[in-house]
């Protein structure tokens, strides 16, 4: 990657605290945009909210986002995977389907992001379907009944789709 | 606000109350007590450590277990103090807290003045063995040469959150994450000497462990000093350091120590000691005149004090801009620092500069880090002053001296910068530079004498006071602050046009260096900080002079060596610059 493409642009940032009139009270719908533009909360734009927010500290933004499950300090894939390992999902095999995924991706011990940036990995407690177990989510389109084999299909599908292969 | 007095029963005697924010200040009012970790009368309550609990009695008879941190004061309650039950979960509490912390207690430094260790103590806590035990440790961070954070200490009580966020505005401490993983650090970790840390001290001066301490590397190396026969060591002590330190001994706080501190430090070892007073004098003689060549030929207005290291970090970092409002005038420890340099070996025979180290004792954790500053370099590459030791630290350097300081007979300090007027030692509180300066001021432009020195609106403990002056004609306009929460709104006042005051004093203690950091622990009583305040008020009031500028020594300085204030020579020892820092902290992001 270029310098210039891997800095934050501020004014981007500028944008979004200019959208909530600088106010602290939202601080979590600003955080929200922001992983929305990058897929995840860089240090620096954590740190220019609390610098330029009024009542708010840098410290006080990285407490915030590290509290929220939500919020991700790491950079997120283009395809954001959810594996659902709830105990519904869990118990009519959740767990081939994420090795499946991690096999696929290459992901090591630890690992939540592929090498390329294109796939990211998270496991979720439940996500209300329990109907549909085992139950994977890519970037909100939710993919019900996983097998290892199904959700490898779906990846090539995608892989496909980037132009790899 | 209803001022009805109602009752209530506390261990069966009736107790009055009005507007108390808490059922633990009716329980202390009332001369009783109940342990706690996380309160402080100065901060919010915040209920997060459980040790404040009590059984609280109904009259429809039913009975509640509540933290009287949080729990409002309620008419015809039966509030019990030490139930079984109440006492089972404060060892609880203490057992769970105890399994979770580093108990290296021996070698921490605060170890004997502990809360953790001293209820641990009370409550008779033997095991807590069979609890999860704390696996892994995390890094100590020592980057900064004023404040240690020993997170394998905290026990998330969170005291110096608010004290960062409530008192300074700050916030470079906060919670990170959540649940088992919840720590209190600065942003994503980072060292605090890279933050935008002040140096304050106040989170360590709220801290009941040992997780936020003074950085005191140094004693070793003053000791070492002391003991070296090549060093001729010399000593300054700061004004809020007289009325505080006897707290270490038994003293009652606002007793004024001086003379036992000068004896004190002689049989410690010190070969001269000096009264940082004297500089306070000469801060005056320098920062009034100063401030009436403003006044008087349209320079920036207005002025800010420059005292505080605290204050001037803030401003460094969070104002560049506004720094040609701060006093070029160094600090009384600054100032000292270098009339000890320049002039010492010019009276003492056997002290050159290169065998001579300076050390100072302040009530403040910031002083360290003003110590260190690039402006207080000399042309060898060494700093003016080698070393800064806190009040704390002091003390305990007296105690591992073996000097019984309550009976110690006192003494006169070293000439010729030893004698200091009530001008001087007022610079303790919150108010006192401004007072001081005044007396000056007054003098200086109507060339009358000064009868009743005293200005009542400039002192007690509120946060913001604003005094008008009528120098004979002159009217000017005083605007004193303390805590930088305060001084931020008066930075805004100024940039949007609005202040109509012409000299700004800031402390960014509350109520001034006599609270400072580096001040025996006094978290838990509000009161001891208006006692010191009284104890250098008395000082003022008790001594012969009250006028900088009536200072024998004073004169004789500028006499023989400075001339007159603000002269070619005064400059270049007495005053300083100060610089942009925004780059040196992660806050200067996206600029």
């Amino acid at each position: 990657m270029t310098e210039t493409s891997t800095k934050l642009d501020f004014r981007v940032l500028d944008e979004i605290l200019e959208t909530y009139e600088y106010k602290k009270s939202y601080l979590i719908a600003m955080l929200q945009k922001v992983q929305e533009v990058y897929r995840y909360l860089p240090e620096e734009a954590m740190t220019y909210i609390g610098e330029k927010v009024d009542g708010l500290s840098p410290a006080t933004v990285y407490g915030v986002a590290t509290f929220y499950a939500q919020f991700s300090l790491e950079p997120k894939g283009k395809y954001e995977i959810k594996v659902c390992d709830g105990t519904a999902c869990h118990v009519r095999g959740s767990m081939p389907v994420l090795n499946a995924i991690r096999n696929k991706l290459n992901l090591k011990e630890g690992q939540t992001t592929c090498d390329n940036g294109l796939f990211s990995l998270e496991i979720v407690s439940c996500l209300g379907a329990c109907g549909l177990a085992p139950v994977c989510v890519i970037n909100d389109k939710v993919y019900p009944q996983m097998t290892s084999d199904a959700i490898s299909m779906i990846l090539d599908t995608l892989m496909k789709e980037e132009g790899l292969n | 606000m209803s001022e009805d007095k109602k009752t209530l029963i506390i261990e069966g005697k009736e107790v009055e109350f009005t507007n108390e924010a808490n059922l633990l200040e009716v329980i202390r009012k009332a001369g009783m007590n109940v342990p706690t970790l996380c309160y402080r009368p100065d901060l919010t309550s915040f209920g997060a450590c459980r040790m404040c609990v009590v059984e609280v009695e109904y009259p429809n008879g039913r009975k509640m277990i509540n933290s009287s941190c949080t729990m409002p004061p309620e008419a015809g309650i039966k509030v019990h103090l030490n139930t079984e039950k109440v006492r089972k979960i404060r060892k609880m509490v203490l057992e769970l807290l105890l399994a979770n912390h580093d108990r290296e207690c021996t070698t921490c430094d605060k170890s004997g003045n502990c809360e953790l260790q001293r209820y641990a103590e009370e409550y008779g806590i033997k095991k807590v063995k069979q609890y999860a035990q704390r696996e892994v440790m995390a890094p100590i961070d020592d980057s900064s040469c004023a404040l240690v954070r020993d997170n394998n200490k905290c026990i998330l009580c969170g005291a110096c959150v608010r004290a960062c966020d409530e008192h300074q505005g700050l916030q470079v401490l906060g919670f990170a994450n959540r649940g088992s993983k919840t720590v209190v650090e600065p942003m994503a970790g980072k060292e605090l000497a890279k933050s935008e840390c002040i140096n304050c001290g106040q989170c360590a001066a709220v801290c009941p462990t040992g997780a936020l301490t003074i950085n005191s590397t140094q004693l070793d190396d003053v000791w070492n000093a002391i003991t070296n026969p090549e060093k001729k060591v010399v000593v300054q002590f700061a004004p809020s350091v007289r009325v505080a330190i006897g707290e270490m001994f038994g003293l009652e706080p606002g007793v004024n120590s001086t003379k036992k501190i000068n004896a004190a430090l002689r049989k410690i070892g010190f070969d001269l000691v000096f009264d940082t007073n004297f500089s306070a004098d000469l801060t005056i003689m320098e920062e009034a005149h100063e401030f009436i060549d403003r006044l008087q030929n349209g320079g920036k207005l207005p002025l800010f004090t420059s005292c505080c290291p605290g204050w001037v970090r803030f401003l460094e970092l969070q104002h560049p801009d506004m720094l040609d409002h701060l006093s070029s005038c160094k600090s009384p420890q600054g100032m000292m620092g270098a009339i000890i340099r320049e002039y010492v070996p010019k009276y003492y025979e056997d002290i050159k500069s290169e065998n001579l180290v300076s050390v100072s004792i302040m009530p403040c954790t910031a002083k360290k880090y003003e110590a260190k500053r690039e402006q207080f370099k000399m042309a060898d590459g060494r700093q003016e002053i080698d070393y800064v030791l806190t009040t704390q630290e002091l003390g305990r350097m007296i105690k591992g001296a073996g000097i019984d300081f309550k009976t110690l007979e006192g003494e006169e300090p070293d000439s010729p910068f030893g004698k200091y007027t009530g001008a001087g030692t007022i610079f303790g509180v919150s108010g006192g530079v401004a007072e001081a300066a005044a007396r000056t001021a007054y003098e200086v432009v109507t060339g009358e004498t000064l009868q009743n020195v005293v200005i009542d609106d400039m002192r007690g403990t509120k946060r913001v006071k604003t005094v008008e002056l009528d120098l004979k004609g002159t009217k000017i306009k005083v605007k004193i602050v303390n805590t930088l929460r305060e001084a931020e709104k008066c930075m805004r006042e100024i940039k949007e046009g609005k202040a109509d005051y012409q000299l700004l004093e800031v402390m960014a203690c509350p109520g001034g260096c006599i609270n400072g950091g580096g001040q025996p622990q006094s978290c838990n009583d509000s009161n001891i900080k208006e006692l010191r305040a009284k104890g250098l008020y008395k000082d003022d009031e008790t001594g012969e002079l009250r006028k900088s500028h009536e200072n024998p020594e004073i004169k004789d300085l500028y006499a023989k060596h400075l001339e007159k204030p603000n002269s070619h020579k005064a400059h270049e020892l007495l005053h300083t610059t100060y610089v942009n820092k925004r780059n040196d902290c992660y806050i200067s992001v996206g600029e």
